[in-house]
C-alpha cells in the first residue's frame, strides 16, 4: 500500500497549510467515514449506476422506447428478444425503463434546484433579520408545513395543468418548508458568532454576510435533509405520474408505466411490477445514502 | 377581560391562569391562522385555474347579458380581498359549492364518501400500532440484534416503496394467485344494499345490525388495503418508538430500577414504556393523519369509494369545487389532528406545563 505517502498524507495532515487544503482534508475525512458505511456506499453505487444508465440510455436500449408493435403486445420477459417483456402497446419495457431513468433524474434535479434554494433564502433571511420579518416568514412556513403534501400537490397540478414541469413546481411548493426551518435554526446559532461581528465591523452588509458567510454553513445540514427527502420526492413524482398528472403519455415515466400496466396486473404482471422495482431501488438508494451522509456530517444524532 | 387575565398571570386580578391554558389559547390562534392560510391557498388555486368560473355555471351558449349578471352574482367584479372574504364566509358556513360532476353539494358528496376512507385509515392505523409499538420497543431493548435489524429493514422498505405499486403487487399475490382475500371494492356484489347504513362504515354497521355474513365479506375486502396502508404507519411508528425507548433506556432511573432487581419486563414496560406513552400518542395521531392522506392512492388501486377516489376522479373531470372542497376537508382534519396531539401532550405531560 502507498498508504501514508504523498496525496493521502497531504490530505490527512493535522496542520493544513491553506484554506483550500483544510477544506479538501475535511472532505477527504468525510469520504473515508462514508466509505466505511457499506449500506451508504451501496446506495451511492446504485445512484452512480443510475446516472450512467440515464446518460447512455440510447446506447443500452435494444428497442425504440416509443415504437409500438401491437403484434408483439404483452410478451413475457425474455420472449422475442425483449429482456423485460413488452407492454400493452407492444413497447419494449427494458428500453422504456432506461429512458425513464432520465425523467426521474430530471425531476429530482429540478426539485433540488428549487425547493432547498427557496427554503435556504426564507430561512436565512428570517433567522438573520429577526423581529417581525422572522415572525411572518416562520408563520407562513408553519402554515405550509401543516398542509397535507400529496393532496396539495394534486390541487396545484389540477390548477396548473398536468405535466412534468408543473408536477415539479407542485412538489417544490410543498417541499420547501422543512429546509426553511433548518436554515433558520442554523442561522440563529451562527448569527451572534464572533466572526460574523468581525465581518460586519469590516463593513460587510447583510447581503454579503448572509450569502458569503451564513449560506456555506447551512449547506451540510441541507444536503442531508435533501438526500433523505429525495425518496419522498421520487415517490410523489411517481404518484403524480401514476394518476396521470405528471409526465404525459407516451413518456416512459415509471409511475405512468405502472399506471399502464395496472389493468393487466393479473395476467401480465411484469408490465406494472418492473417499473415499480425501479422506483423502489432508486428511493432505497437515496435513503441508504442519506442515512450514511447524516452519520458523516452530523455525528451527534445517532438514533438512525 | 379574559385577555387581561391572560396577560397578567399571577397578578391581583383573580386566580392565576395556568400556563397550559395560555398556551392553548395561543394554539387556537395558530389553528385559525393555519386554516385561513389553507383557505387562501385553495382560493388562489381556484383563481389561477384556466377554467372560466362563469362559463362553468351558465354554459357556453349564454348571452353576454347573462354572462355579466352571473359575473356580478359570483362576486367576480369585487376586489380580490373581498372575494376571499366571501369565500371564507361560505366555507365557514359549510358551503363548498356544487360539484359539476355529481350535481350535488360538495359537502353532501364528502359526507357520503368519507366514512369509507375513515374505516380504511382507522383499521390501517390499528394495524400499525399493534405491530409497530412492540416492534419498536423490542428493537430498542435488543439493540443491534436481529429484531433491531428487522425493524430497520421494515422502516427502510416502508420509506422507499411506492404505495400504489405495493397495492398492485399485493392484489396480484393475495387475490390473483393465492385467492386469500376478496378483490377491489368494499363489498361483493351479492352483499350490497343488505345493511342499512348507520355510520357509513361497513364493518361497524354490519356488526351493529348483526349481519355477520356481510361483515365477513366486508372484512375480506378491507383487510388487504388496510394492512398495506398500515404497513406505512408501522414503519413510522416502530422507528419513532425505538428512538423514544432508547432515550429512556439510557437514563439513570432505568439503571436504578435494574439495580433494585426489578425484572426486565417491569423495567421495560412498567418504567421506560410508561414514560413514552404520551409522546407515542402524538406520533400515532400524526400517523393517522398521514394515512388519511395516504389513502388517496390506495383507494384508487382497490376501487375504494372514499374521499381519495372522489378527489382524483373530480380532478380528472376538472371539477374544481370538488377537488378544493376535498383538499379543505383533508387539510382541516390534518391541522385538527396536529393540534389535538399537541394539546394532549401539553395536558398530560407535566414537563410541558
Amino acid at each position: 500500500m502507498t498508504a501514508d505517502t504523498g496525496m493521502r498524507a497531504w490530505l490527512l495532515t493535522e496542520e493544513p497549510t491553506s484554506r483550500r487544503h483544510a477544506r479538501l482534508a475535511a472532505w477527504y475525512k468525510g469520504w473515508l467515514t462514508l466509505r466505511s458505511n457499506t449500506l451508504a456506499m451501496l446506495g451511492l453505487i446504485v445512484l452512480a449506476f443510475l446516472i450512467l444508465v440515464a446518460i447512455f440510455a440510447p446506447l443500452l436500449a435494444t428497442h425504440d422506447p416509443f415504437a409500438q408493435d401491437l403484434g408483439q403486445r404483452l410478451l413475457a420477459p425474455g420472449e422475442g428478444g425483449h429482456l423485460f417483456g413488452t407492454d400493452n402497446l407492444g413497447r419494449d419495457i427494458y428500453s422504456r425503463l432506461l429512458y425513464g431513468a432520465r425523467i426521474s433524474l430530471y425531476i429530482v434535479l429540478l426539485v433540488v434546484m428549487v425547493a432547498p434554494v427557496v427554503g435556504l433564502i426564507v430561512g436565512t433571511v428570517a433567522g438573520y433579520a429577526g423581529g417581525w420579518i422572522d415572525i411572518v416568514l416562520m408563520r407562513v412556513t408553519d402554515i405550509f408545513l401543516a398542509f397535507p403534501r400529496l393532496i396539495l400537490a394534486l390541487a396545484f397540478v389540477a390548477a396548473l395543468g398536468a405535466g412534468i414541469e408543473n408536477a415539479v413546481l407542485a412538489i417544490s411548493l410543498t417541499a420547501w418548508p422543512p429546509y426553511a426551518r433548518i436554515a433558520r435554526a442554523e442561522t440563529l446559532t451562527i448569527r451572534h458568532a464572533d466572526y460574523i461581528h468581525a465581518i460586519r465591523l469590516q463593513g460587510a452588509g447583510p447581503l454579503r454576510v448572509v450569502t458569503r458567510h451564513i449560506w456555506p454553513l447551512c449547506i451540510s445540514s441541507l444536503v442531508i435533509r435533501v438526500t433523505l427527502d429525495m425518496a419522498g420526492i421520487i415517490l410523489t413524482a411517481a404518484a403524480l405520474g401514476f394518476l396521470g398528472l405528471g409526465a404525459q403519455p407516451p413518456s416512459p415515466e415509471w409511475g405512468a408505466m405502472i399506471s399502464d400496466g395496472r389493468q393487466y396486473i393479473l395476467d401480465s404482471w411484469w408490465v406494472a411490477t418492473i417499473p415499480g422495482i425501479a422506483i423502489f431501488t432508486i428511493s432505497l438508494a437515496f435513503n441508504l445514502l442519506g442515512d450514511g451522509l447524516r452519520d458523516v456530517l452530523d455525528p451527534k444524532d445517532d438514533n438512525s | 377581560m379574559a385577555d387581561q387575565n391572560v396577560n397578567q398571570t399571577g397578578g391581583r386580578l383573580g386566580p392565576p391562569v395556568p400556563i397550559w391554558v395560555r398556551k392553548s389559547l395561543a394554539t387556537v390562534a395558530t389553528v385559525a391562522a393555519t386554516i385561513l392560510g389553507l383557505l387562501f391557498v385553495t382560493f388562489m388555486i381556484g383563481r389561477v385555474m384556466p377554467i372560466d368560473p362563469v362559463l362553468a355555471v351558465i354554459g357556453e351558449r349564454a348571452t353576454q347579458a347573462q354572462y355579466d349578471q352571473t359575473f356580478r352574482e359570483l362576486g367576480l367584479d369585487q376586489p380580490l380581498l373581498v372575494q376571499f372574504g366571501i369565500y371564507v364566509k361560505d366555507v365557514l358556513q359549510g358551503d363548498l359549492g356544487e360539484s359539476i360532476r355529481t350535481g350535488e353539494q360538495v359537502t353532501t358528496d364528502i359526507a357520503r364518501v368519507f366514512p369509507a376512507t375513515l374505516e380504511l385509515a382507522t383499521l390501517g392505523t390499528l394495524f400499525g400500532v399493534f405491530l409497530g409499538v412492540p416492534l419498536g420497543v423490542l428493537a430498542a431493548v435488543r439493540r443491534g440484534s436481529w429484531i433491531d435489524q428487522l425493524a430497520r429493514f421494515v422502516g427502510l422498505i416502508g420509506y422507499s416503496m411506492p404505495i400504489f405499486w405495493l397495492g398492485l403487487v399485493g392484489l396480484l399475490i393475495f387475490y390473483g394467485i393465492l385467492g386469500w382475500v376478496a378483490g377491489p371494492g368494499r363489498l361483493g356484489i351479492f352483499y350490497q344494499g343488505i345493511v342499512e347504513p348507520i355510520t357509513g362504515m361497513l364493518l361497524v354497521d354490519s356488526a351493529l345490525r348483526g349481519e355477520w355474513t356481510v361483515f365477513r365479506n366486508a372484512f375480506s375486502h378491507i383487510i388487504l388495503p388496510a394492512s398495506l396502508l398500515g404497513y406505512y404507519s408501522l414503519a413510522y411508528i416502530s422507528r419513532m418508538t425505538r428512538s423514544f425507548m432508547l432515550e429512556q433506556l439510557n437514563s439513570e432511573y432505568v439503571t436504578t430500577a435494574r439495580v433494585k432487581g426489578l425484572s426486565e419486563w417491569q423495567v421495560v414496560w412498567g418504567h421506560a414504556f410508561r414514560n413514552i406513552r404520551i409522546q407515542l400518542v402524538t406520533v400515532i395521531a400524526l400517523a393517522y393523519a398521514n394515512l388519511l392522506e395516504g389513502s388517496v392512492l390506495t383507494e384508487i388501486i382497490f376501487a375504494w369509494p372514499g374521499l381519495g377516489q372522489y378527489i382524483t376522479t373530480s380532478l380528472l373531470a376538472n371539477d374544481m369545487n370538488a377537488v378544493l372542497g376535498g383538499t379543505i376537508v383533508i387539510g382541516t382534519i390534518f391541522v385538527a389532528i396536529n393540534i389535538f396531539s399537541d394539546l394532549l401532550y401539553r395536558f398530560f405531560d407535566p414537563r410541558a406545563k
